[in-house]
């Protein structure tokens, strides 16, 4: 898990001999040089857990013997439950998600030059605080798309792919022809070829109507053919002038959508020109016009990331951007002791660079992958700042997890026995990696 | 950013796609397209550092009316005045220094104990010495929240709770177990003759450990303090925890503002950008040390 030859070369050849003592101390040396470290570790470590052990046992209030109380309501309270529930989805994904990234990443940077810059870039926030990181993804997750670069990086994507209706507050005024259906509008009644049809909406603020808008105009009466005009049937200042017909100063709607449909089939759809005049083929006589609902849509307004669905895995994402470079940084540096002729070796029997990294390169790393996502995932299980700090107030308990839960039962809500069930819940979780640590290290040690 | 989300999955279909996807996927990504993949995914990575480092450029007028990134065509919003009104006003600049009274002795009493201990673990004899080190070693991967409630108690028993010494006590004795462990792994490796040598010159034990040992070990002592300096540095939880609102560091004196982040943003992103410049320059000042550091805690 640690090496110590990471901490830089060793000063010379590992001593072989059993390491006697080369001064033959007393012990009461031995004592002097441990006894602060052996204090504090005892008081400040082995203590709290014994303690917490026999708290977690006791009421809250500190008076007499709960029994199992307390853990009962670890896995029955449904506060408690939801934050379990969000650290088994951060233990399952923040670490394999953060290795996997930190695996392309330090194979990928091997084959350019600046890889080291890159590398730099990437590992950066290890050095910044879980507070400073929450505070700079609040900013970037910010709801609005003017200001979030998350949301207007996501709507401008989207609005490239999906047109943002120009008419979101549109809609029939007194004695209209029209009437509500599934979200836009639809004619009373069928419509001729021959004789022009009037489509008039009021509710489009002035200052929010298309910039290709011009006075309306009648449509012109076309022999077969279905013609219309669909406007804005208001006009400042002058109340709503002629209902159901253009009045200089009112305008029209360009790109208004007309659809005309029988029989709840769209047969021929049209788009209005700015004077808001249409025209629709022979197929819509005897039809009905629609103005779909794609044309009133509020504007997309881009992801709530930091609301109750997704606040988990949008914090996720800021975990990642912290710990992707720890990840890649270990594994690069595993990478490095990868043999090269292996790998050479591979590629001159035909291997492709995909089986090479498949067959050759992943395998020769497991261990590494290995040690990598284990510690993440005892770094995760610990995530507190991150969720603090970025959870908004109204989503915190959607993207509640234990150590914020143990902080919040323990300080802010003076459950001190529940806090100390969780927290040992959190130290029975590490205690698997605990054992392996002192079993691998036993080894070493009997040199 | 976008694409938290798409970016979490992104990666496992690459991984586990069909050979023959995969190796047109990789062939594809050969030369060229490779670098162009790294260039985005850093511009990625800085994105949201810059993101911070403009906003706590901007006016809290500008920061409500528009994004950070209009600044690129309208240079002339960035202005000083939030780093201006923070370094004014006094409890920021207070918590700063409490976070330099915090971090400084809980990282020399961490390199001190632990070097003592490491050494004692590596060449001294007493009984059991290999399990009481392993105990050591066992305690790395305990977690802070599990000695929360407990210090807490105690410190409030005997006066410490609220002071600095309580916090610089509780990351002292949380920095041991790794402390103990590196330092010990890497004196361990230190030639015997050196010791021996300096033993016959008339070295007592305290004069071998300072004159000999401690040198030797520079280069895990200076993974180790610069690993610990920026450990207590960023912690906010411990110090939420221990501190009183005279004590209390950069990091929760910025965390009583978030609450209201969007009124509160004048000061948080200057505030959270003057927080990460000394470990930033830490960073970049001692990049081979920070990451051996990391690598040898890959447990903590």
């Amino acid at each position: 898990m640690a090496s110590a030859a990471a901490a830089g070369a060793p000063p010379g050849p590992a001593a072989s001999r059993p390491r006697k003592s080369v001064t033959g101390t007393r012990k009461t040396v031995a004592v002097l040089f441990l006894l602060p470290a052996l204090v504090l570790l005892g008081a400040l470590v082995v203590y709290p857990i014994g303690y917490s052990v026999v708290r977690s046992f006791g009421t809250n209030s500190g008076h007499g013997f709960a029994g199992f109380d307390n853990y009962r309501t670890v896995f029955t309270d449904d506060g408690i439950l939801t934050a379990l529930k969000n650290n088994v989805i951060w233990v399952v994904f923040a670490p394999t998600v953060s290795t996997a990234l930190g695996l392309i990443f330090a194979v990928l940077t091997e084959r350019v030059r600046w890889g080291t810059a890159f590398k730099l870039v990437v590992f950066m926030p290890m050095a910044i605080s879980m507070l400073a990181a929450g505070i700079i993804f609040r900013l970037v997750y910010d709801q609005d798309p003017g200001k979030g670069v998350a949301n207007a990086v996501w709507v401008s994507v989207h609005d490239s792919f999906a047109q943002s209706s120009a008419f979101p507050m549109a809609h029939p005024g007194r004695r209209s022809p029209l009437v509500a259906e599934g979200g836009g509008f639809v004619t009373k009644s069928v419509v001729h070829a021959g004789r022009p049809v009037a489509l008039p909406l009021v509710g489009v603020a002035p200052d929010k109507m298309p910039d290709g808008a011009k006075r309306a105009a009648g449509a012109k009466a076309e022999p077969g053919k279905v013609t219309g005009t669909t406007w804005q049937d208001f006009t400042r200042g002058k109340g709503v002038g002629r209902l159901g017909a253009p009045d200089p100063g009112e305008l029209g709607y360009p790109g208004m959508r007309i659809e005309a449909v029988k029989d709840g089939k769209v047969v021929a759809s049209a788009k209005a020109a700015g004077d808001g005049t249409f025209t629709l083929p022979a197929a819509a006589d005897g039809a009905r016009l629609r103005l779909p609902a794609a044309n009133f849509r509020e504007p997309y307004n881009g992801v709530q990331w930091l609301g109750p669905a997704l606040v988990t895995p949008a914090i996720i994402g800021s975990y990642v951007w912290m710990w992707a470079g720890f990840a890649m940084v270990l594994i690069a540096a595993g990478l490095a002791g990868v043999p090269r002729e292996l790998l050479e070796a591979a590629r001159v029997d035909g291997a492709n660079e995909w089986q090479v990294f498949r067959r050759v390169t992943v395998p020769l790393l497991a261990p590494v992958l290995a040690v990598v996502t284990v510690t993440l995932m005892i770094n995760v299980l610990k995530v507190f700042d991150l969720v603090y700090i970025i959870a908004p107030g109204s989503s915190q308990d959607d993207a509640d997890v234990l150590a914020l839960e143990l902080y919040r039962r323990g300080f802010a809500e003076g459950q001190p026995g529940v806090a100390s069930a969780i927290a040992v819940l959190l130290l029975l979780l590490v205690i698997p990696v605990m054992l392996f640590n002192v079993r691998r290290l036993r080894r070493e040690v009997r040199r | 950013m976008t694409a938290t989300a798409t970016e979490v999955r992104a990666p496992a279909p690459a991984v586990r796609a069909r050979p023959s996807l995969g190796a047109r996927i990789t062939e594809r990504l050969s030369g060229g397209a490779v670098r162009v993949f790294l260039v985005l995914v850093g511009l990625f990575w800085l994105v949201p550092t810059i993101g911070l480092l403009i906003s706590s450029l901007r006016s809290p007028d500008d920061m409500s009316a528009s994004g950070w990134w209009t600044v690129f065509t309208k240079p002339s919003q960035l202005t000083f005045d939030s780093y201006r009104r923070l370094l004014e006003n006094g409890d920021i600049t207070h918590s700063l220094l409490n976070t330099v009274l915090i971090t400084v002795p809980a990282t020399v009493l961490v390199v001190i104990i632990g070097s003592l201990a490491g050494y004692a673990f590596a060449w001294l004899e007493f009984p059991g010495r290999d399990w009481w080190f392993l105990g050591v070693v066992g305690l790395l991967v305990v977690p802070v929240q599990v000695a929360l409630i407990p210090i807490a108690e105690l410190f409030g028993k005997i006066g410490l709770f609220g002071s600095i010494l309580g916090v610089v006590l509780f990351h002292t004795g949380f920095g041991l177990p790794f402390a103990v462990f590196l330092l010990r792994n890497f004196f361990a490796e230190i030639p015997r003759e050196l010791l021996e040598a300096a033993r016959l010159d008339g070295a007592g034990e305290l004069r071998l450990f300072a004159r000999v040992v401690m040198p030797l070990g520079g280069p895990a002592i200076a993974s180790l303090g610069i690993f610990q300096f920026l450990w207590v540095w960023n912690d906010m939880l411990v110090a939420l925890v221990f501190t009183k609102s005279g004590t209390q560091p950069i990091t929760v004196a910025l965390q009583t503002q978030v609450r209201q982040f969007g009124n509160n943003i004048d000061v948080l992103a200057p505030g959270a950008f003057i927080s990460m410049v000394i470990p930033l320059a830490v960073f970049f000042a001692f990049q081979r040390q920070f990451v051996s550091g990391v690598m040898a805690g890959a447990v903590k």
